[in-house]
């Protein structure tokens, strides 16, 4: 259903000016090659600077790449960008656009701007509002409301004039699990009714395990891995993660403590290690007894997440991904 | 988090590469100019029901400050017609040139473009129905001015009517250059200080009696499209009011309208698509 060729987008170098450093031309977007399956939740997953949203607005049809193609639903957006309006909705990560209004006539003025009649446009408004649980705050403008609920209003407005794809720039920041679970099951409705397909962009680790079915992880403009959620995380599946949490300072005149520094991942007071089961049970004996004990506050052992794949991968970002 | 299951879908809809060798999909429906530009007027107009004291009456009350100023230096005659007509007409270029000029700069800061150019909608609506609006923000503000400069200054209301005709000419070519200096300033505050300096020149060229100024002033003052609102709106005080030059004012702010809002919707398409 979208077909993505050998994509690139480099930015230009700015020039430094007086007391304001330049920046090199950075390629944004690097050779990408992307698939995407009708009725498929496919998810863009990194850290922030990794070219995600770039990616999607070229896709959108708001950005012109420098070279490669883009086609959805047998529609070239490269050369016809007008058309992804009439293909896609998309919820950018911005709702300047429709502050200043209310939730009804947000989603009821974009409706009316997708093509749809004033019957229409309204009648599906109340579909919409009723279905995310926005009736009671229809009539309130959107700069008077919470981060997570003017988020879900946007939402709201993207789903008014229906489309068989829907491009989300992280829709879910900042909402409660309350608005979280109405987004997903608004979604998957879709999916189940009319066969609509998703692309979702996610810094979030946890969200991209649960909803997504096949998931790109974008590093510095490239794509590192394609696949199922499951299918990357056994690509580490031998793998544990260990994490150590030191009251103050990691005990080093411990040797063995001080040998496994190199291969720790340091945040403050806590060390995230990546061991072969057999290596991770050798450090939980070490560090639960002896002298590392009396250093050691708290430790956890689990199976790898996207996370530890993005870290195995190469990414260069060691601390990029949201775990929440 | 959520309650969706990420499996595969029945009906093997994680097959492999369909979408090759089969016809283009149909296109959703395209927004027709009309009914998109209602929406959009519509959509703005309810900003004023949020913003309403800077939309609505900021500029009237800076007008009837001058006005109450003027009364000091100006002692009747064509000189007062100027001073009532300069400040009504700053209340178009005020709402209409540096709120909107701002407006659209931000918007194009924030990426805010973003929402419109994903919707199928004509870049004359969005244009045309943002300058609309903005414009119709100048009513309520210009006729209470008008009023009170009438009841100050003691001229006759007898032809006020043609602010129907005044507001929505003036108030074209005053948003469209607006809109234009937003959307093609490269960064917002370039944006708010263009509608800044654009209100002032307002301010000054059309408020203040012309005979006074020097000529390159005047000649600036000519340039400036608010000025030939002021002098239409200005000659209809008179004993007996020269239509003809009444329109022939007016017919200049129709023609700067039309350019200054083609110039706008051509900005904005370059804004929207980078």
């Amino acid at each position: 259903m979208c077909a993505v060729r050998g994509l690139t987008k480099t930015y230009p170098a700015v020039r430094g000016r007086r007391g304001a450093p330049g920046t090199p031309a950075l390629r944004a977007t690097d050779d990408v090659r992307l698939d995407i399956a009708q009725g498929e939740i496919f998810g863009l997953l990194g850290p922030n600077g990794a070219g995600k949203t770039t990616l999607v607005r070229q896709l959108t049809g708001l950005m012109r790449p420098d070279s490669g193609s883009v086609e959805i639903l047998g529609h070239d957006i490269v050369c016809h960008p007008e058309r992804a309006a009439r293909i896609l909705a998309y919820l950018g990560q911005e709702s300047s656009a429709l502050d200043e209004l209310t939730v009804s006539l947000a989603a009821e003025t974009t409706g009316r701007l997708r093509g749809l009649d004033a019957r229409r446009a309204r009648a599906e408004r109340d579909a919409v509002l009723d279905e995310l649980g926005l009736a009671p705050i229809a009539g309130r403008p959107l700069k008077k409301l919470s981060g997570g609920q003017r988020r879900l209003a946007c939402f709201a407005s993207a789903l008014v004039g229906e489309r068989p794809l829907l491009v989300l720039d992280e829709p879910t920041t900042g909402m409660d699990p309350v608005a979280r679970r109405a987004v997903w099951s608004a979604v998957d409705r879709r999916r189940a009714e009319r066969g609509t397909t998703v692309l979702l962009v996610t810094h979030n680790v946890i969200e991209a395990e649960t909803v997504l079915d096949r998931v790109a992880v974008l590093d510095r403009g490239r794509v590192i891995a394609c696949d199922t959620p499951s299918g990357l995380k056994e690509r580490v599946a031998g793998e544990v993660r260990v994490e150590l949490l030191w009251r103050e300072r990691a005990p080093l005149e411990v040797p063995e403590v001080a040998a496994l520094q190199d291969r720790a991942l340091e945040s403050g007071r806590r060390w995230t290690l990546r061991l072969a089961p057999e290596e991770a049970r050798t450090v939980v004996a070490t560090v639960t007894g002896g002298a590392a004990f009396a250093a050691l506050d708290d430790f956890t052992l689990a199976t790898p997440s996207l996370e530890d794949v993005y870290l195995a991968l190469g990414g260069a970002a060691q601390k990029g991904l949201v775990k929440a | 988090m959520s309650v969706v299951p990420a499996e595969v879908l029945p009906g093997g809809a994680l097959a492999a590469d369909e979408t090759s060798g089969r016809a283009p999909a149909a296109l959703g429906p395209r927004a027709r100019l009309w009914p998109s530009l209602c929406a959009v007027y519509r959509a703005q107009l309810s900003r004023a029901r949020v913003a309403r004291i800077p939309l609505l009456f900021v500029a009237t009350f800076q007008s009837i400050g001058i006005m109450i100023l003027m009364r000091g230096v100006v002692d009747g005659g064509a000189e007062a017609q100027a001073v009532v007509a300069g400040s009504s007409v700053l209340v178009v270029a005020f709402v209409a040139l540096n709120l909107l000029a701002q407006y659209f700069g931000q918007l194009r800061a924030s990426g805010g473009l973003d929402h419109y150019a994903t919707l199928p909608v004509p870049p004359a609506a969005v244009v045309l129905g943002a300058a609309g609006a903005y414009a119709s923000f100048t009513v309520p503000g210009t006729v209470v001015t008008a009023v009170t400069g009438c009841l100050l200054f003691g001229l006759p209301m007898t032809h006020l009517w043609i602010l129907v005709a005044v507001i929505p000419l003036a108030g074209a070519a005053l948003a469209g250059l607006g809109a234009a200096l937003g959307l093609l300033a490269p960064r917002p505050e370039l944006a708010t200080l263009l509608g800044q300096l654009g209100m002032s020149a307002a301010l000054l060229l059309g408020v203040l009696p012309a005979d006074r100024m020097p000529e390159v002033v005047r000649f600036a003052r000519d340039l400036l499209p608010s000025t030939y609102g002021v002098e239409a709106f200005a000659r209809t005080f008179g004993e007996a009011p020269a239509w003809g030059f009444v329109l022939g004012d007016l017919a200049v702010c129709a023609v700067v309208g039309v350019v200054s809002l083609a110039v706008a919707t051509w900005a904005y398409r370059r804004a929207a698509v980078r």
